[in-house]
């Protein structure tokens, strides 16, 4: 009965594309996203159904069954670990090696589709543009995921965050893309003259993938680690463009719809992030940040060691936040990479049960991934509701008494406001210098990602807490419950 | 140099014009402080607590009104009760060169004026201070008009014989009480947020469109007008005269509105001018009785008709109270408030050791209204101009202009409609070409993903920025739907190369769609809300 009913696996692809609208619809509020999630799996579930359908799996041979079932089968086990192993502190690598994982298979649905057309070769007009369908996707499959790879070791340190800047890299990235372009003439030259696969166009082929492998690689290198989070998300969006082509190529409504969903997803992203930022997208992509600096004058906070600041100890600290009545909590990196979350969230739990005011506030750029600190401090226990954006914030902090900035630099910095030359002038930051007094967590008196020194750790009122951001907080909070005992 | 502060003679007057905390302030400044005995009394300070925080105490007070420097609520007043002709004035108490800050109201109180001048006192008036930022925390009349609104609607609860709040009891219910308060300015606003905490329902009226959304921030609702506002506001937060149009359609609204309310409190001043009658007789009528209104103008005449300053009256059943006397029922916190701008303005001034009247402060010389036996009320039109300056919101800066030019990545932002206008022309002749060459089968995908790439857009915008990392992780396994792909070639026929990369894409794809769904669940299960 099944085979008969032809339509069944397009209705069941409307199906499948409506669960996950709803799917990226549910994830709006904290409240549906879970159910958000469910949407998502069952319209992924539902489609890989119908897919199976439309391939008629029910007159497969043994050989195309084990390939399929048993390909799902490792993928789905090694993505089941991956997931269950990860830290949340890990969460960005492995957001862009997920990414990569989808630009490779993209690049070998290329490939395959042009070694075997599903659904019988075309010809004609419709030949050519299944030939240029395969070409646009390979190529952005291939960026994706070298581009995907370098970010993920950059995220984890496999690779220096600093920029990589070839000579006249500008003129490397525009030859190699028009160079591709290009290739394309005699791929369907070669192809249209073999009346399908040519193995001079399968060279080719390979060719422009090679170079667009390259492409993605240098591209990503030349991005300084704080433009990750941008960068992670462009990827994202890439890895949608990468399904919608395969979708063109493959004459897959399902590929197309879900591949623009997630493309505009990621471009949505990478935008919130650039004008979080104060940038341009171009900008972030090739700017090659903070190397341009040697324009502007030397800043004299550079000349400037820990020397020059107020240097605290977690006893004063603990006695400062035992007699605020409000707390900001601005967490960045730091904290993430000292793993500090949970302690700082018994420190907050304990504050607030004595009556004070503890809230967090975070930076749309913070940490190396969009929304990664609200991640971490869901992962530690804190309420959500206690966690505010910048722009929320940002009123309240003249009126706040203490402000623990935990691992966080540019995203906090005056200069921000005031110096032009600064790279990142213009930037919307956490005004923490408005506050009464500030404590500054952090391991040394190393510039941020930007590169740029900060004024705010010598203002008068704020006080430089120096060392691992998890051992500085333990000290806080044996010196809040060892008193609390006394 | 000694500081003094006197008690006040005024009758009714409960306020003191220093606490023991601003004594001790004054005393760590340099200032010796003598307090006449009792002058605390009415607002609950006992001389004791002065003593304590180091003033010395004064039985005559005498000593109090000797000082270099004395501290005032009210202006002094003739001795004996009678007019300023009198020849015994308190004036009088003040050595010569003195200084004397309290509050003047000076419109109209030209023997007073005179009689300063005569003495060679240096008087400063409170309420002359101008409404500029750096004074804020000088601004007495911001600070009783916040008191005298909230001890407005503690008036009327007192006078009212229902709950502010609706009950909902075993016994019936009520409704919430309905609160109109008229004039949004601090004690507008003060009353509203004093209304809204007993829980009734406020709704509020200003000729300033701009409170709206003051009023808004406090759970009360705005009154709108259909009529052209035009600009109800002059400089320094007042609010102007407004035509007879607007007035009629004000009235309407008020009269139209009066049948259902029960309290009503009304805090409409124009500077220097009689208070602009608002709430008619004919208003109070209509009225429920049992209603009350409170008039907090009514010193300046009333804003209600049938108000009588310093007095409580019924008018058709409803009970209008026109004290002119509300921050002194609430003396303790009022007294706080005053002396706390007091020192303030001494802090301007240069508090002990360089203590000076500096005419060219634009604070001073706006409060000065005499000194060195001229009477100095009202500055001169140069000055009055340059208060009115600095009450507008600063100007742009020039500098601000220059550092625009610096900006970083102005590239992003001249290249805005040129890249944009190309983006255009590229889309409109990639689609001219798309059209002309395309097949019809292409054309049906391009349709989808055109759609769907404006539902994602859509979609989007909508996801909080606490879930993006989730979103991007949901994306991604969304993404692996490539896997599509991979099925249909892997099992397009026999083993080849082909069904080969098409089983590795699949292989690829699953990590994807498994990792992505599962760290997303974990991710997702850990938010949680403040129970």
């Amino acid at each position: 009965m099944l085979e008969n009913a032809q339509s069944m696996p397009t209705v069941l692809y409307v199906v499948a594309a409506v669960l996950f609208i709803f799917s990226l619809g549910g994830l709006a509020t904290q409240e549906t996203a879970r159910k958000g999630n469910l949407y998502g799996i069952a319209g992924m579930v539902l489609a890989i159904f119908a897919t199976m359908l439309d391939a008629q799996f029910m007159s497969w041979n043994p050989t195309a069954q084990v390939l399929v079932y048993g390909s799902i089968a490792i993928g789905a086990a090694i993505g089941a670990v991956l997931a269950i192993r990860v830290a949340m502190t890990a969460m960005p690598e492995l957001v862009a090696i997920l990414h990569s994982f989808v630009g490779l298979a993209a690049v070998f649905v290329g490939w395959s589709s042009y070694l075997h057309p599903h659904g019988g070769q075309a010809s004609g007009a419709a030949f050519n543009v299944h030939l240029i369908e395969i070409w646009v996707g390979v190529f952005i499959g291939a960026i994706t995921f070298t581009g995907s790879v370098v970010a993920w070791a950059k995220l984890n340190g496999r690779v220096s965050g600093k920029p990589l800047l070839l000579p006249n890299r500008h003129m490397i990235n525009l030859g190699a893309v028009l160079g591709s372009l290009i290739l394309v003439w005699p791929f369907i030259e070669m192809s249209i003259g073999a009346g399908g696969v040519s193995a001079f166009g399968f060279i080719l082929l390979m060719i422009m993938s090679a170079v667009a492998f390259g492409i993605g690689w240098h591209l990503v290198m030349a991005i300084g680690g704080a433009d990750m989070p941008v960068v992670v998300s462009l990827l994202n969006s890439y890895s949608g463009w990468a399904a919608a082509a395969a979708g063109f190529m493959l004459s897959n409504d399902l590929l197309i719809v879900t591949g623009a969903l997630v493309g505009s997803s990621g471009a949505i992203l990478s935008y919130i992030m650039c004008k979080a930022m104060n940038r341009s997208i171009w900008n972030v992509v090739f700017g090659g940040f903070g190397t341009d600096a040697g324009a502007a004058p030397p800043v004299e906070g550079e000349a400037k060691s820990a020397d020059d600041c107020n240097q605290t100890d977690a006893g004063e600290v603990a006695d400062l936040a035992k007699n605020a009545k409000s707390i900001v909590i601005v967490p960045g990196y730091g904290m993430a990479v000292a793993r500090a979350q949970h302690l700082v969230r018994e420190f907050s739990d304990g504050l607030r049960k004595k009556g004070i005011e503890v809230r967090y506030a975070i930076h749309p750029v913070a940490g190396r991934l969009p929304g990664h600190m609200n991640v971490l401090l869901a992962e530690a226990g804190v309420p959500y509701d206690t966690v505010l954006e910048m722009e929320e914030i940002n009123e309240d902090l003249p009126e706040t008494d203490l402000v623990l900035v935990i691992g966080a630099n540019d995203i906090v910095n005056p200069g921000a406001e005031t110096d032009p030359h600064s790279p990142i002038y213009g930037m919307p930051v956490l005004q923490v210098w408005k506050s009464t007094d500030v404590i500054v967590f952090k391991r040394s008196m190393r510039m941020g990602y930007a590169g740029v020194a900060n004024e705010l750790f010598f203002n008068e009122n704020t006080r430089m807490l120096f060392g691992d951001a998890k051992d500085s907080m333990q000290a806080i909070l044996a010196a809040l419950t060892g008193k609390a005992a006394a | 140099m000694q500081l003094g502060v006197p008690r006040e003679s005024c009758p009714g007057e409960r306020r003191v014009a220093a606490t023991p905390d601003t004594v001790k302030k004054l005393i760590k400044w340099g200032y010796t402080v003598v307090i006449e005995a009792g002058a605390g009394t009415g607002a609950s300070i006992q001389d004791s607590a002065y003593e304590a925080a180091g003033a010395t105490i004064d039985p005559t007070g005498d000593d109090a009104w000797g000082s270099d420097v004395v501290f005032k609520v009210r202006a002094p007043l003739a001795l004996s009760g009678g007019d300023e002709g009198e020849d015994t004035h308190e004036v009088d108490r003040l050595k010569e060169g003195a200084v004397l800050v309290s509050l003047v109201f000076p419109a109209g109180k030209e023997a007073l004026l005179k009689r300063y001048a005569d003495r060679k006192v240096t008087a400063l008036a409170l309420d002359q201070v101008p409404r500029i930022s750096r004074a804020q925390k000088m601004d007495v009349l911001s600070s009783m008009a916040n008191i005298a609104g909230y001890r407005a609607v503690i008036e009327a609860s007192h006078h009212y014989a229902g709950f502010f709040a609706g009950q909902m009891t075993a016994a019936g219910r009520t409704r919430p009480a309905q609160v109109l308060v008229i004039g949004a300015g601090v004690a507008g606003l003060a009353a509203i947020a004093a209304a809204r905490g007993l829980g009734a329902e406020v709704y509020s009226f200003d000729v300033r469109p701009a409170v709206k959304e003051q009023v808004e921030s406090l759970g009360a609702r705005f009154l709108l007008l259909d009529v052209e506002m035009g600009e109800g506001e002059s400089a320094g937060g007042y609010a102007n005269i407004m035509s007879d149009e607007f007035i009629a359609a004000e009235m309407a609204l008020f009269r139209e509105k009066a049948k259902d309310l029960d309290i009503v409190i009304t805090t409409a001043l124009i500077p220097g001018k009689k208070a602009p009658i608002l709430f008619t007789k004919d208003m109070v009528e209509i009225m429920k009785p049992g209603g009350v209104v409170v008039d907090l103008a009514a010193e300046q005449g009333g804003n209600c008709e049938v108000t009588e300053a310093e007095r409580v009256v019924v008018h058709d059943g409803v009970t209008v109270i026109g004290y002119t006397d509300m921050t002194s029922r609430l003396a303790s916190h009022a007294s706080q408030f005053f002396s706390t701008n007091l020192t303030h303005l001494l802090d301007d001034m240069g508090r002990h050791d360089d203590f000076k009247v500096d005419l060219e402060d634009i604070v001073v010389r706006k409060a000065l209204v005499a000194h060195e036996g001229e009477v100095t009320w009202p500055c001169p039109p140069e000055v009055e101009e340059k208060a009115r300056v600095a009450m507008q919101p600063p100007p742009k800066p020039e500098a601000k202009k220059e550092v625009e030019a610096h900006k970083p990545a102005p590239v992003a932002k001249s290249g805005g409609f040129m890249s944009g206008l190309i983006t255009a022309v590229v889309g409109v002749a990639a689609m001219f070409g798309i059209g002309l060459y395309a097949p019809p089968e292409f054309m049906q995908h391009f349709t989808v993903f055109v759609l769907a790439c404006f539902i994602g857009w859509q979609v989007i915008w909508n996801v909080t920025p606490a879930l993006h990392t989730p979103l991007m992780s949901v994306t991604n396994a969304i993404s692996g739907i490539i896997i599509v792909g991979g099925i249909l070639q892997a099992s397009s026929g026999e083993v080849s190369l082909a069904t080969l990369l098409g089983a590795v894409a699949m292989l690829v794809a699953s990590i994807n769609i498994a990792g992505g769904f599962w760290v997303t669940q974990r991710m997702l299960s850990m938010f949680r809300k403040e129970a």
